[in-house]
């Protein structure tokens, strides 16, 4: 017995795809050509799987901001901010965070991972209760399971089920957490939060919407879910990532809570990490000012994301449920996900391959995101790629 | 408090549809390695006992849950915090 025995599920599963002879775990994207198009295997490729929303990750304005911070503050801040303090970039974000999301405070984490567990394990420890949709990140059940407080899954976007559960706590709904996301991240699809809130203000339940995915993609200003379904108000705290639509890292929680700024100090995930380097805050400053200022980003990257969903839809994919810019297209067999993987990145395009249990039904994906920054040649190309698939032979079963 | 004996008893009736094998479901069976029951699976048995009990099963006992003896055991607790 061993205290490596545990891994032989991965070793053996990494051991198939090896077989397979692809090595989607190793990826190494070599060299950029622009943006949206690297060279990985020695191919000119176009990347569909960047999360790159707003497409600003090489935005001259976020990349002057970014080095003007490095000349004058340093390569990092080699510490947390409770031991080492903060810097005025740290505060100018999150008074900018505030002001945007027209919340009484913000708190900048230095990953979007690290702001999840951060605030979840901060506000429902043991004797609290958090209520799950099934399909959100795994970022949030670790909050879960890290926090000690009971947590319940209610079923994906059943607003029924998670009524019955609130009914079933009774008096533990005033300690409950409802947690949802404003996209989810493997089919693309939207929380239906005015439902949500609707039931939340009801039982009299506190709610948290981690926007990861719809910060600069939903609403008219771009501050999410909560902004386009009209209930910004009725949500207690948002969640967010500097590593998508704002082409950095790092995460934030705003809030009306008087209490959020409690949160330093009892959020050991924000008390006990290194904060976030003057280079990454000042370009997601950049990045979150040409979020507010360039709403003609959000709507390219949407007419790109119906196009991508409606063409793949046309060739008979099985998608998610909207269109959206994840777009995931859903197949039965794992071997028939590889194969199909293997031969996209062959013909020059990168997307992500999701296989169990990381998925939501236990079925793998091939999921694509889509930018503002992809061009109509690339989102033809991704097409494309797409409508070879037609031609993969069915492979021998995978475990 | 729920008698242990019987919530066994309606655990035995609950896995039935799920135990493909079957295979003869004593307390000692075990859910993952007699029954094959996988993490989805495992969800799909959860949501069935909490509409059959009305009530909620939080995710943090599954560590402690191997067998229907375990099962019935965290059972016996939730619902007696319950009443």
């Amino acid at each position: 017995m061993s205290i490596f025995d545990k891994f032989r599920p991965v070793s053996s599963a990494l051991q198939d795809l090896t077989n397979y002879g692809v090595e989607t775990v190793n990826v190494v994207i070599e060299r950029f050509i622009s943006p949206f198009e690297a060279v990985i295997n020695g191919r000119q490729t176009v990347l569909a799987g960047t999360n790159n929303y707003l497409g600003l990750t090489f935005d001259q304005e976020c990349i002057r901001a970014a080095c003007e911070a490095l000349r004058q503050e340093g390569t990092g801040t080699t510490g947390s901010r409770m031991a080492n303090g903060n810097y005025a970039g740290h505060i100018a974000l999150e008074r900018e965070l505030a002001e945007f999301f027209s919340r009484k405070g913000a708190i900048v984490f230095s990953t979007g991972y690290v702001a999840i567990i951060g605030m979840m394990t901060a506000l429902a420890g043991p004797g609290d209760v958090i209520l799950i949709d099934s399909d959100c990140h795994a970022s949030i059940y670790d909050g879960c399971r890290l926090g000690g407080a009971q947590f319940i899954l209610f079923k994906h976007n059943d607003i029924a089920d998670l009524e019955k559960r609130l009914r079933r706590l009774g008096k533990q709904t005033e300690n409950t957490l409802i947690v949802v996301e404003g996209i989810y991240s493997m089919l693309g699809d939207r929380a239906m939060l005015s439902d949500i809130t609707e039931v939340k203000k009801k039982y009299g339940a506190c709610l948290l919407v981690d926007e990861a995915h719809s910060l600069g993609v939903l609403g008219k200003q771009g501050r999410g879910l909560a902004e386009e379904a009209g209930v910004e108000d009725d949500v207690d705290f948002i969640v967010g990532t500097f590593s998508k639509s704002l082409g950095a890292i790092g995460g934030f929680c705003v809030s009306n809570h008087p209490q959020l700024e409690l949160i330093r100090c009892v959020s050991r995930p924000y008390i006990f990490t290194a904060s976030p380097s003057p280079s990454v805050i000042a370009s997601t400053r950049a990045a979150l000012k040409i979020l507010r200022t360039r709403p003609e980003l959000r709507s390219r990257l949407w007419e790109n994301a119906r196009k991508l969903y409606q063409r793949l839809k046309d060739m008979g994919f099985v998608l998610g449920p909207e269109p959206s810019p994840i777009i995931s297209v859903r197949l039965k067999d794992k071997g028939k996900a590889v194969a199909s993987w293997k031969k996209l990145l062959e013909r020059g395009v990168y997307v992500n391959m999701v296989l169990p249990p990381a998925t939501t039904d236990g079925n793998p994906l091939l999921r694509c995101s889509v930018s503002a920054g992809h061009t109509p040649e690339q989102v033809e190309q991704i097409c494309e790629a797409f409508a070879s698939l037609q031609d993969v032979p069915e492979p021998a079963p995978m475990s | 408090m729920q008698d242990y004996r019987e919530l066994v008893v309606k655990l035995c009736d609950i896995l039935r549809p799920f135990n493909e094998e079957g295979i003869d479901l004593k307390e000692e069976t075990d859910l993952a390695a007699d029954l094959g029951l996988d993490s989805l699976k495992v969800l799909e048995l959860l949501v069935t006992v909490e509409d059959s009990f009305d009530i909620s099963i939080p995710l943090n006992i599954l560590p402690q849950v191997r067998t229907i003896k375990d099962f019935a055991e965290q059972l016996q607790q939730l619902l007696s915090e319950r009443s």
